[in-house]
């Protein structure tokens, strides 16, 4: 059994973010890179299926990114990923477009299990692994919070605003995950060091047969600040009377 | 829109409100099944399209997305909108999918600019608000239910039509996702998504039972939902339901108030567009202040109890 993680390079969420000049983007002057949290969670989950149900499974990492994009996959290969493929791409894309290169890869690996992040923790869209699966016409299991096999397919538990809703799925399927499905390894140093002398493959949209058609278009960004003061308090009485003020508190 | 199989879910005519602020022709689709209370509440807000049958008696996205794809274009919908739930992102983006991708999720914010619609969206857990414009028709819109307010409901309710059944084969709908079961969050507190007042704990609390006296105590005695960082849902303190931040609910209430949370920026990705923002923290650094409009330097222990006995003597 194959199964594909996609994996996005994102900026870490832990860094001050400055705008480019021309206030379209991020400025990348010093902007350090991780592997999206959510994929590393699938990552994770990939590593775990072939450690328990199925032995056999093939654990392939694909990323679009620039050729600096290597190092996440690295990542995913001193994690226990078997194989990482590089989609090499410079410019912006949007989820339309990650989801068409993804497919073009699926075509060619046919994988039975497609595992990646509910969402990338830079555009926060929450869209790629829906695309794909429509793309495809695959079912698909978003938000897991648990992946059982099962006879003819998966369960997933899935985490929704209303609870946790349990679906059973067959394969091949797209399955995103939650931040509850499981806390992503840390790499070792054997394994970093090993993963860096393995290979990488390479390919282009170009190559995929992919021509990118943007959907998105980015007009301006802009950095939000808090408009607040904080007015502070003295005692628990005294925030009590601030906030009765308010009328929201009777 | 969005319903529980009883009622209309409470934000879902955000979506419509945003609708309605960009165009007159405007529909209020609801699918499931024994849709009539549903439609009913649907039509007082706009004409409402209904497709009830039995092959849609869970949200299962395949089949879901497919009805929504498959109606949008009978209609030759332009504009596509839902209010923002895990409902949405699951079963409105698959439909994106089946109808080209052009799809923004999240949107606080637009403007019409040379006739080209402008979006606002958050990103970066909302430490960036970015404008784009989608390209290719229809688009594809979720909507943050704190944006956009429900049109008014009109004295007479608007008409009520069922989808032209024999567009569909219902038997022939997709048919690889079975819905199992539904472990509906139960509890007399009021959701955390829809609550005038949150009320939210922080990594101060260091068990399930004072969470529950202090931010629990405190929520019931303004009959307040209540909320939790990702740290104590990690910690296994607090259910995941109760996660507020980029990575669990997005919430904008009358009142938030922070009970002994930091303000890690992920967290304030889904409270700072509260109206009224309060928090209590030990540490008069934490970046929570910066976010707040009033805040109490102290510990939790102390100034919680102290504010549950204050609103209980009724003074």
């Amino acid at each position: 059994m194959k199964i594909l993680v996609p994996c996005k390079r994102v900026p870490d969420p832990d860094q001050k973010l400055r705008l480019n000049a021309e206030t379209v983007g991020i400025d990348p002057a010093a902007l350090t890179y991780i592997l999206n949290p959510f994929d590393a969670i699938a990552v994770e989950e990939a590593l775990r299926i072939r450690e328990t149900a199925h032995p056999d499974a093939e654990v392939i990492a694909v990323s679009i990114a620039p050729a600096e994009g290597e190092a996440d996959l690295r990542t995913a290969l001193a994690m226990g990923a078997d194989r990482a493929l590089l989609i090499e791409h410079n410019d912006p894309t949007d989820p339309w477009n990650v989801a068409r290169l993804l497919a073009a890869v699926i075509e060619h690996e046919q994988p039975t299990l497609v595992l990646m992040g509910k969402q990338a923790v830079d555009d926060d869209a929450n869209q790629t692994g829906q695309f794909l699966a429509a793309q495809l016409g695959w079912p698909q299991a978003t938000f897991a919070s648990q992946i059982e096999f099962i006879d003819d397919g998966i369960r997933v538990h899935r985490e929704t605003d209303l609870g946790i809703e349990v679906i059973r799925t067959t394969l091949p399927a797209i399955v995103t995950a939650d931040l509850r499905l499981n806390e992503p390894r840390y790499a070792s140093l054997p394994s970093i060091l090993r993963a860096k002398k393995k290979s990488i493959e390479q390919t282009t949209p170009a190559k995929l047969g992919v021509q990118l058609e943007l959907r998105v278009r980015l007009i301006g960004m802009e950095l939000i600040n808090s408009q607040r003061h904080c007015e502070k308090v003295e005692t628990a009485s005294n925030l009590l009377a601030k906030l009765r003020e308010t009328e929201v508190v009777g | 829109m969005e319903h529980d199989g009883t009622a209309l879910r409470s934000g879902s005519g955000a979506a419509l409100g945003f609708a309605r602020a960009l165009s007159e022709d405007i529909t209020a689709f609801v699918l499931g099944v024994n849709l009539e209370a549903m439609a009913d509440e649907a039509a007082k807000l706009a004409p409402a399209l209904v497709a009830d049958h039995p092959a849609l008696s869970a949200p299962v996205a395949d089949r879901w997305a497919h009805v929504i794809a498959k109606v949008a274009r009978a209609q030759n919908a332009e504009l596509i909108v839902a209010t923002s739930t895990t409902w949405a992102k699951d079963i409105v983006s698959r439909a994106a999918g089946l109808l080209g991708g052009a799809m923004a999720s999240d949107v606080i914010g637009h403007e019409m600019v040379d006739g080209e619609l402008h979006l606002r969206r958050p990103m970066f857990a909302g430490a960036v608000n970015a404008t784009i414009v989608l390209e290719g028709s229809p688009k594809i819109i979720t909507v943050r239910p704190s944006a956009y307010d429900a049109p008014t409901a009109a004295a007479t309710p608007f008409t009520i039509e069922a989808v032209a059944t024999d567009a569909f084969d219902f038997g022939k709908l997709p048919n690889a996702t079975q819905f199992e079961s539904l472990d509906r969050k139960t509890g007399a507190r009021p959701d955390v998504t829809e609550a005038r007042i949150v009320v939210s704990g922080g990594r101060a609390f260091k068990n399930s039972e004072d969470f529950e006296q202090h931010v629990g105590g405190l929520a019931d005695a303004l009959g307040a939902a209540t909320g939790s960082s990702r740290a104590l849902v990690d910690a296994g303190i607090t259910p995941n339901s109760l996660q507020v931040g980029q990575t669990g609910k997005i919430v904008a209430p009358e009142l938030y108030l922070a009970l002994g949370i930091s303000g890690a920026v992920q967290h304030l990705a889904g409270m700072k567009n509260s109206r009224v923002i309060a928090a209590i923290n030990q540490d008069s650094d934490a970046p929570i202040f910066e976010f707040a409009d009033y805040g109490l330097v102290g510990d939790v222990y102390e100034e919680v109890p102290r504010l549950i006995a204050e609103l209980n003597s009724g003074q």
